[in-house]
């Protein structure tokens, strides 16, 4: 079903048109021993875009691509580095696009005052609606 | 019986029609001038990553970051036997090497016997080729899928990027995208 | 000649919808009166003509009829009966033919049944329905004819595998009953705005039609989530995917509605704002058609993508949503909220959770579209999770928290000394489920307060029902405390797969064990294995579960021909205290076998606490419906009496 989907958008993205034979790498598949690590890792491959597979996060793919990043998460976590930090790394090479987890600058900055926005508008609308005293 | 006053809240009457029209417009935008999706490399004018990988053929040496300093500016080409596009930008990496551009390939997760036959089919322009089995390569540069073409000048800085297929017009472009990372 | 019958009658009910318009509106004029009595004769055959082009569809799908485009394309006469059939609303044009007939069916009933409105209000409800009908019969006529033939070919291209699956037959047509049902509560908007009558009879006549869509739009998301939590074989059940997300847009903006329209029906109060939401309930379910069609965000669930399709989308919803908001703009503010309350009162919490309910709508349209908004200045961004899980959290908590006293107070005002007494137990029942979650050091906020809100709204959820006879209760109250009770059951649910899962991925050889939480595992065998239209890997395991009976499993990795294509299928054994969910992988070099296993305490519930939201709304609407049918036979019976009285 992946393979599906791949293939798929495949179709659109052009470059990749099929997929390759190679057995998936040391860790994309294998958890950690350490299963701390492997939480910390796990939970950073979660919110980390597939590349190949468009809207999917590469802890939910079937994609080639997604097992190489979970290895290199992997490895990379199991020798002490931070997610943050990894996170970064990937961010400096894909832009924001690879990290599910929107960081504050000048484009996203709406998203982070929405709530109070939200908020604000609610109890203006509201102002007039509730009586203290029996009408 | 008590009616809310409705003065003051005639704004709000109309906010909603004017967030729709806001929103209508971020669609209209979208769906007519539909932005370009592909996943761009955030990594060019950053020099090349630390990295050594064998050969991927038995009659090209490996690759490593060492192979891109010194002399002039070279082209990484990612690349793999299971790439169906890949062979269509054959005969243009092969003009590109005739002008004089040394290329030095990384065969993306490829196995040694496909990717004989596929030079043998489409020629070898490459005068080295690392195997990325592991997409090391690949992830540390930015390059999201297979065939991408980076400029590389004497350096190890990586320049340009090419995302696909190079096509015959593409051909000049990258010699002067070649000739740009010299200065 | 079934195709083309098909098509006649879609041409016959386009025209009879152009009538009911027209005949409508000018029945709203002084000099147009005398044709008001044909608008309701024309909904009910536009619906019948409607559903007739529906079945001419059917039958060709059915009789694998290869001369016809649609079934060339989307069928394949190999294939299972299920899926022809399902094949018929499982494409483009199908599914809008499904829609145009669920509409023109609601819009008969509506018009035979619907008598308590004044008379024009009805006759404005009935044209706009008629106009948004139109949209679609255009829609369908000029742009995706259903029923285009072509040259016969030997065989069809078949269904995508991905929708020959008895979860997916069902899911979109579930969701395009919702999305179509709530389009009845936008006419009804449409029609109390044009003629200025927004009354309690008002939300009493919409509500079921809401519930109804509710229901639906409940179950459809449901078989949703579940179908892509076992199908795309990781184990997660919600991905805050551009789809995903236009299916729960309009299911939050029905869900406020459905609780404004209680307080309109029962106290007179919040006019406008039930009128705005039904604009905003339809609008988000035109938007999710638009998300889908046009594909103009990346999603996994993106099929039938066609930038054409979604501007003729996107024109509709410029038409009709733009004008239903230009009409509120320009009408609103005559229709004056009515009644006020207190600031402790039933309305209050009601009103409370609207506006939590309306922000967290906000996120999630707003977080859905910014990437769009993003590329249109040129940049990238992903928007995922650890926006949308914290970001939401801000309003569903304190929503959650008012949900489990709201339904305690009464009307108008109250005293929150009165319920007091009452919320003892439930916030004993929380704060101790916290504690104990706390001293197993979470990793995570968020499931914690899950795990402490569940115990807390069940219960609360229940006390409503507290010092009643539970015989007399009425449905309606019924409907509300199973639909509560389900809520804090998906979240129970919710809150333990993330908190509680355990994950294993190995490589195995045949013969060997695992283990994942409390079960043993062992690999039997692998074998070949065919279907109707498939082969696939079968593997056979056993499990047991704290060295209990051993239960067989049968994962796959199957292999589809027409059209060629891979599929996982997932295995899974439900206990009532959680789920095993197994997926075979790919076959290494040295002849082990990638297994994917996990074990995720109490997931079940998401899905089982949803179907129990939607049970809960259908016996308030059971309940509804029954006691409008009484009406409507008293008032007959007294009609009658009149009329022989007056002979």
């Amino acid at each position: 079903m992946k393979r599906l989907l791949i293939a798929l958008m495949l179709l659109f993205s052009g470059p990749l048109l099929a997929d390759d034979t190679m057995p998936p790498a040391p860790y994309a598949n294998r958890q950690l021993d350490d299963p701390k690590l492997e939480a910390k890792a796990h939970e950073l491959m979660l919110t980390i875009r597939c590349l190949t597979c468009q809207s999917q996060s590469i802890a939910d793919s079937d994609a080639s691509m997604a097992g190489d990043l979970r290895n290199q998460i992997r490895q990379r976590v199991a020798a002490g580095e931070e997610p943050e930090t990894i996170r970064q790394w990937l961010v400096a090479r894909y832009g924001d696009y690879i990290s599910y987890a929107p960081q504050v600058t000048s484009l996203t900055w709406p998203l982070f005052v929405l709530p109070a926005v939200l908020l604000l508008l609610a109890a203006l609308m509201l102002r007039r609606r509730f009586t203290r005293k029996e009408p | 019986m008590s009616e809310a006053p409705t003065k003051g809240a005639r704004w709000a009457m109309w906010l909603p029609l004017g967030l729709f029209a806001g929103f209508a417009a971020l669609l209209v935008v979208g769906l007519m001038w539909p932005a370009d999706k592909t996943v761009k490399s955030r990594f060019v004018g950053q020099p090349l990553p630390e990295f050594n990988l064998a050969a991927a053929s038995d009659d090209r040496p490996g690759l490593s970051r060492a192979d891109f300093v010194g002399g002039k500016p070279r082209l990484l080409n990612v690349f793999a036997s299971w790439c169906v596009p890949c062979a269509a930008e054959a005969p243009q990496l092969e003009a590109l090497r005739q002008a004089g551009v040394e290329i030095h390939g990384v065969a993306l997760r490829d196995h040694k016997p496909e990717l004989a036959a596929f030079l043998a089919r489409n020629g070898n322009p490459f005068s080295r080729i690392g195997a990325d089995n592991l997409s090391v390569v690949q992830v540390g540069i930015g390059s999201a899928g297979v065939p991408e073409t980076f400029v590389i000048d004497s350096k190890g800085v990586i320049r340009h990027q090419h995302i696909g297929v190079i096509m015959a017009d593409d051909v000049p472009k990258l010699l002067a995208k070649l000739r740009e990372a010299e200065q | 000649m079934t195709a083309e019958f098909g098509l006649a009658a879609l041409w016959l009910a386009a025209a009879l919808a152009a009538l009911q318009l027209f005949a409508g509106a000018l029945a709203l004029t002084r000099k147009g009166e005398a044709l008001g009595g044909a608008v309701r004769p024309a909904a009910v055959v536009q619906g019948l003509l409607a559903l007739a082009s529906f079945i001419a569809l059917v039958i060709v799908f059915v009789q694998t009829d290869l001369s016809v485009k649609l079934v060339h394309n989307n069928s394949h006469s190999a294939k299972p009966m299920l899926y022809k059939l399902a094949g018929a609303w499982g494409n483009h044009e199908g599914s809008m033919l499904l829609w145009v007939t669920v509409m023109g069916l609601a819009g008969s009933i509506v018009a035979l049944v619907e008598r308590r409105l004044p008379e024009k209000t009805m006759l404005a409800t009935l044209a706009g329905q008629a106009f948004v009908s139109l949209g679609f019969y255009a829609f369908l006529l000029f742009s995706s004819n259903p029923f285009t033939r072509m040259a016969p070919a030997p065989e069809g291209r078949g269904l995508n595998p991905l929708l020959q699956d008895p979860g997916l037959a069902f899911h979109p047509p579930t969701l395009y009953i919702g999305y179509v049902g709530l389009s009845i509560a936008f006419s009804f908007a449409i029609g109390a705005l044009i003629t200025r009558e927004v009354s309690p009879a008002f939300a009493r006549a919409m509500r079921p039609w809401v519930l109804g869509a509710w229901i639906f739009l409940t179950l459809g998301i449901v078989a949703g989530s579940y179908w892509a939590y076992y199908e795309l074989g990781w184990g997660g059940w919600w991905f805050w995917d551009p789809v995903e997300n236009a299916s729960l847009m309009p299911w939050l903006a029905a869900t406020a509605l459905l609780h404004s329209c209680s307080v309109l029906a029962a106290r007179n109060a919040l006019r406008a704002w039930t009128v705005m939401l039904g604009v905003v309930a339809f609008s988000m379910s035109m938007v999710g058609t638009f998300l889908v069609r046009s594909g103009i965000l990346t999603s996994v669930h993106a099929f039938a993508v066609d930038p054409e399709r979604g501007s003729f989308i996107l024109a509709l919803l410029g038409i009709y949503i733009g004008g239903a908001l230009t009409l509120f703009g320009l009408r609103a503010s005559t229709v004056t909220e009515g009644e006020r309350f207190a600031v402790v009162s039933r309305e209050s919490a009601l009103v409370f959770n609207n506006v939590m309910l309306s922000c967290t709508l906000g996120i999630v349209l707003v977080g859905t579209l910014y990437p769009l908004l993003a590329e249109a200045l040129g940049q990238q961004v992903s928007i995922g999770p650890p926006y949308f899980n914290p970001f939401t959290a801000i309003f569903v908590v304190p929503m959650l928290l008012v949900m489990a006293v709201g339904p305690l107070l009464r009307w108008r005002r109250d005293e929150f000394g009165r319920v007091r007494k009452g919320l003892i137990l439930p916030a004993l029942a929380g704060l101790l489920v916290l504690g104990l979650a706390i001293s197993w050091k979470p990793a995570h906020v968020l499931p914690v307060i899950g795990l402490a809100l569940a115990p807390a709204i069940g219960i609360a959820s229940l006390l409503p029902l507290r010092g009643r006879k539970l015989r007399q209760v009425k449905l309606p109250l019924w409907g509300m405390v199973f639909a509560h009770f389900g809520v804090a059951l998906s979240l129970f649910g919710m809150a333990s797969d993330s908190a509680f899962t355990s994950e294993k991925l190995v490589a195995v050889n045949v013969g060997e064990k695992v283990a994942v939480g409390p079960w043993q595992i062992g690999l039997k065998s692998i074998d070949p294995v065919a279907g109707p239209n498939w082969t696939a890997l079968e593997a056979v395991m056993e499990a047991r579960y704290h060295g209990g009976d051993a239960i067989t499993l049968h994962p796959q990795s199957r292999s589809f021909w027409s059209p060629p294509q891979q599929t996982s299928e997932s295995a899974l054994v439900t206990r009532w205290n959680g789920q095993l969910y197994a997926v075979l992988g790919d076959e290494s070099e040295d002849g082990r076998w990638q297994l994917r296993l996990w074990w995720k305490p109490f997931v079940p519930m998401i899905w089982f606490g949803g179907i129990l939201i939607a049970f809960g709304g259908f016996l308030a609407l059971l309940g509804r419906v029954a006691s409008d049918l009484r009406r409507i036979v008293a008032r007959n019976k007294i009609s009658y009496r009149r009329q022989r009285q007056g002979r």
